[in-house]
């Protein structure tokens, strides 16, 4: 499959430990705090709350002795081919940053159609229904400046947490350097991870701990079938948790086994088979 | 009887009576042509003087800033300790000066000001802004309310050590000369968006020959000089956007 993004500098992806992964929900709180989520007097109403990054609760499905929950952290995918929401942007809002892998999404731009939510096979775009941080009451005071705050009637989503990158470079600069090293630009969900289980860099670097990660068999990516090419990768050694990634039809799913470097790698943790 | 078609024609006919020409065709009637390309030009002259003139001075309002800093001053070596500098923009940066981190910190607050300015019974000018700025503001620890010129949207980031440090571009490539200035100019705000119109620049019609940038800061002029310093990639929306 061609791939769009070949000729760009850097590509910055995310690799998520789902084994790791203990559904704390730390990564969403450190991501709306970070990135000026709106907050409303009622979040239970989940059909216009606003979570860049989500926690999913999956499980395998089965009764008690083999019963298995595990979470997944859904940021958004930043798709590297052809991403569906600017595909379909009719006001030319977001756009797929062919420098650094980012898909964009410029707030004053927006018009607010919401195709762009439709769109998106991973539900990670987010529409305002309300301007919620008014300039009088104080809650300006409590948002990060370097991260514009939405107003009503304009989609939002995850950025990877771009102004980090802003940020890195600003002090690389200041220090005489033109190249950002790994871990100055880590996402605000990579770095508050108390399980440690969300790795984030550059995966057209090899020397980068992603582009490693991401060659392992057990790594794997969201719908990864229809060709939008993620750079958000997931990891498990659990089979199941491999298989809900896509929508598989019976009997299409084949088990990643016998492969001799995963053998290798992953013979000494037991339990793996057994599910 | 005269046949009525043969007759020549009277004075009574819409026009009178005028030579044919030979330019405009014979059923044209120059008279009234005169008039509704006169009518025009009053027209366009009148929207010209609304559009222009009184639309422009009706949407701007002007404010002085609270004291007037003499930039010419405050740059002679001579007078100032430590202002020297190879470039312009290192002069410029004795006091508009970047952090630690290299974020840039703009309008100093008043901590910069008194490191000269320390003690408020004894200035070091004879200047009346000097003595307000003395009385008012560094005797009750107070910030000057400097109005910006250069306050950019919300949604805008930039990155001035990229552009003065790495780039070499000097401070007045987008500001403007200030160097020179010994009196502040008025700070023009439009009173519609609030914004600065130094942002939209004072030129109505837009066009610039000369490819001079210090006029307006808007985003088709940032991309322009990207274009045109080969640094395309910088177009990108999250290059300037946040």
């Amino acid at each position: 499959m061609k791939k769009a993004n070949d000729h760009g500098k850097f590509k910055y992806g995310m690799v998520i430990d789902i084994d790791k992964c203990t559904g704390c929900g730390t990564c969403m709180v450190a991501c709306a705090a970070e990135n000026n989520v709106a907050v409303r007097a009622d979040q239970s109403d989940k059909e216009r709350t606003i979570t860049w990054m989500r926690l999913y609760k999956i499980s395998n499905g089965k009764e008690f002795p083999k019963a298995e929950v595990s979470y997944f952290p859904r940021p958004c995918m930043h798709c590297d081919h052809h991403p569906p929401c600017v595909s379909v942007c009719v006001a030319t809002a977001t756009k797929l940053d062919f420098n650094t892998g980012i898909v964009s999404q410029i707030y004053t731009r927006c018009i607010g159609c919401r195709y762009c939510q439709a769109a998106c096979p991973y539900g990670a775009r987010y529409f305002n229904w309300w301007d919620v941080f008014p300039q009088d009451k104080g809650m300006d005071r409590y948002l990060t400046p370097e991260v514009s705050p939405r107003m009503r009637g304009v989609v939002e989503k995850c950025t990877f947490c771009h102004q980090r990158l802003m940020r890195a470079k600003t002090l690389a600069y200041a220090e005489d350097r033109r190249e950002i090293e790994e871990g100055e630009y880590v996402t605000a969900c990579a770095e508050a991870c108390p399980a440690q289980a969300i790795t984030f860099g550059d995966l057209n670097n090899p020397e980068h701990e992603v582009s490693k990660l991401i060659k392992h068999p057990f790594t794997f990516r969201l719908l990864e079938r229809i060709g939008t090419e993620p750079k958000v990768y997931y990891h498990s050694n659990r089979d199941w948790i491999r298989k809900l990634g896509d929508n598989f039809l019976p009997g299409e799913y084949t088990p990643v086994v016998n492969k001799s470097w995963a053998e290798e790698e992953w013979s000494t943790k037991p339990g793996r088979d057994e599910f | 009887m005269k046949d009525p078609v043969n007759s020549p024609k009277k004075s009574s006919d819409r026009g009178g009576d005028r030579p044919p020409s030979g330019f405009f065709p014979r059923w044209m009637n120059i008279n009234l042509l005169a008039q509704d390309v006169s009518f025009f030009i009053l027209g366009l002259i009148g929207a010209s003087i609304v559009g222009w003139i009184i639309f422009p001075a009706v949407l701007y309002s002007k404010h002085p800033q609270p004291i007037n800093f003499n930039h010419a001053l405050h740059l002679d070596s001579e007078k100032v300790d430590g202002i020297e500098g190879e470039t312009k923009a290192e002069k410029c940066l004795f006091c508009h000066s970047f952090r630690d981190d290299g974020t840039f910190a703009g309008i100093q607050k008043l901590e910069k000001c008194t490191e000269c300015h320390d003690d408020p019974e004894s200035p070091l000018g004879e200047t009346p802004a000097e003595k307000t700025f003395m009385t008012k503001y560094v005797a009750n620890e107070e910030e000057i309310p400097w109005l910006v010129y250069s306050k950019q949207p919300d949604c805008v980031y930039f990155s001035h050590i990229a552009h003065v440090k790495m780039g070499n571009i000097d401070c007045a490539t987008c500001h403007g000369v200030f160097a020179d200035n010994e009196k502040l100019p008025l700070y023009v705000k439009n009173r519609l968006t609030g914004y600065s119109r130094d942002i939209w620049g004072k030129r109505i019609s837009g066009f610039y020959w000369n490819k001079k940038f210090s006029d307006r800061m808007k985003m088709d002029d940032c991309a322009r000089c990207h274009t045109e310093k080969d640094q395309e990639q910088n177009n990108a929306c999250f290059v300037c956007h946040k």
